[in-house]
């Protein structure tokens, strides 16, 4: 007759072995992830490079965007200022002290 | 006509550029005036020119981010910002972002999270325009009262004055915030950050809507530069949210560089104009951004509740929207020239 110990050891090798077939046959498969893929085919240059690392790297992609979007607003931000200083505008103090 | 549209790289839609130009010049100007990001405005705006409205919130909030960089710098030349309190704040509103966000997570679970948070805005929305316009009805009040007695009402003078009385409550660290020129426990920014933040979380929205008035009307900051902190502020969260929105891969960066084009020069004026614009005179204007807004979301609330009459009431409201956009840009404009104008008449006679 067998010790205990060793029945128990048996019963969880058949669980074991059973187990995972019987769970994949009962949730039919496993859930997949929604892949979003940008349809690259129609670009060149640039574009086709942006939309080829939004497909490989989402990660590169949100870098790239918060690298460029500060940099952009500070140059474009550097040109209004220039625009505006030329026509004279004082854009360092103001007058109006109220609540 | 076909160069004036553009097919976006990531979306795949075609776009008419031209109207994201105009749609960041208007919301520029708005913002850099009132201190908002304006995601209200401008994500039903870019709904309409055809992006889906998951890029549609996120091409927004990359706009948004960088915006409100070139905003705030432009105010800070001003004194217009107060970095200490805009940094205090950030901690209270992320903490009290992420909690809102728990709790749309328990109301989901309910059941009762769209119900829930439409009527919560409206409730907001109503509670906003009430404080503004009673406000501006007290300083009134209070402006008559001094002629009549034959006096001059101090500058600084306002009209709800809660902001006195949370001062007086100095639980340690009391801190002295110089551009706002307040002094007070550093517990209050802390608690209205995070009381703000909670309400951003729970109804999805930016946060500048409410957080520029609870500057004025619980910190006490001057109108001027609760604009400019508040606009710190945006910018800082507008960058966590692009990064957030890039990562889940709803970012249009072309649209939202287009609009940036736009807004750059928008956010210019609308710094410049609150040069001009007394304070009150900002306040009296938000008040009435609030009021369209308030009553678009009722139009979206009949909508939903009517499935007869959802398209007239959702185009109606999309309609309302776009049209206070023109209407607070042109007069935002107007007040620049004029403003402009008169400084440099004076400059030529000095």
């Amino acid at each position: 007759m067998l010790s205990s110990w060793k029945q128990a050891a048996g019963l969880a090798a058949l669980i074991l072995a059973a187990l995972p077939a019987r769970l994949l046959a009962a949730g039919g498969g496993s859930a997949q992830r929604i892949v979003m893929v940008a349809d690259s085919r129609g670009f060149t240059g640039v574009k086709a490079w942006w939309t080829n690392l939004y497909n490989d790297s989402h990660f590169y992609f949100a870098l790239v965007t918060i690298i460029v979007i500060p940099l952009l607003g500070a140059i474009l931000g550097f040109l209004t200022d220039f625009l505006l200083s030329r026509i004279g505008i004082d854009l360092r103090s103001r007058t109006l002290a109220e609540h | 006509m076909d160069w004036m549209y553009l097919l976006m790289p990531i979306s795949g839609v075609e776009v008419f550029w031209p109207g994201l130009v105009i749609l960041g010049l208007g919301v520029g100007m708005i913002g850099g005036f009132f201190g908002m990001g304006g995601g209200w405005m401008i994500t039903p705006g870019l709904n309409i020119l055809g992006f889906p409205m998951a890029f549609a919130i996120g091409t927004d909030i990359a706009h948004m981010a960088g915006k409100s960089l070139i905003s705030t710098a432009s105010h800070a030349r001003f004194g217009n910002v107060d970095y200490r309190l805009g940094t205090i704040m950030i901690v209270g509103t992320v903490v009290g972002f992420e909690s809102g966000a728990q709790l749309i997570m328990w109301l989901e679970r309910i059941g009762r999270v769209d119900q829930s948070v439409r009527y919560g805005y409206l409730v907001l929305l109503s509670l906003l325009a009430w404080l503004v316009f009673t406000d501006i009805a007290k300083k009134k009040s209070k402006e008559r009262e001094a002629r009549a007695a034959g006096r001059s009402v101090d500058a600084l003078a306002t009209g709800i004055e809660w902001h006195k009385t949370f001062h007086k409550i100095k639980v340690p660290p009391v801190i002295h915030f110089k551009m706002a020129g307040i002094r007070c426990s550093a517990w209050l920014p802390i608690c209205v950050s995070y009381l703000t933040g909670l309400l951003a979380g729970i109804l999805g929205i930016g946060g500048g809507l409410i957080r520029m008035p609870a500057l004025i009307y619980l910190v006490g900051c001057p109108t001027h530069v609760a604009v400019g902190t508040d606009l710190f502020e945006v910018a800082v969260s507008g960058l966590y949210g692009a990064a957030s929105y890039s990562y889940k891969g709803r970012t249009e960066l072309l649209a939202a560089i287009i609009m940036l084009v736009g807004a750059s020069i928008g956010a210019q004026i609308g710094t410049v104009a609150t040069k001009y614009v007394r304070g009150y005179g900002i306040r009296f204007f938000f008040g009435i951004a609030v009021i369209g807004c308030a009553v678009s979301v009722s139009f979206k609330l009949i909508a939903a509740a009517n499935p007869g009459v959802r398209v007239l009431f959702d185009v109606a409201a999309t309609i309302l929207i776009l049209g206070l956009v023109a209407a607070l840009s042109l007069y935002i404009f107007s007040r620049f020239v004029g403003g402009a104008r008169r400084e440099l008449a004076m400059k030529r006679n000095r």
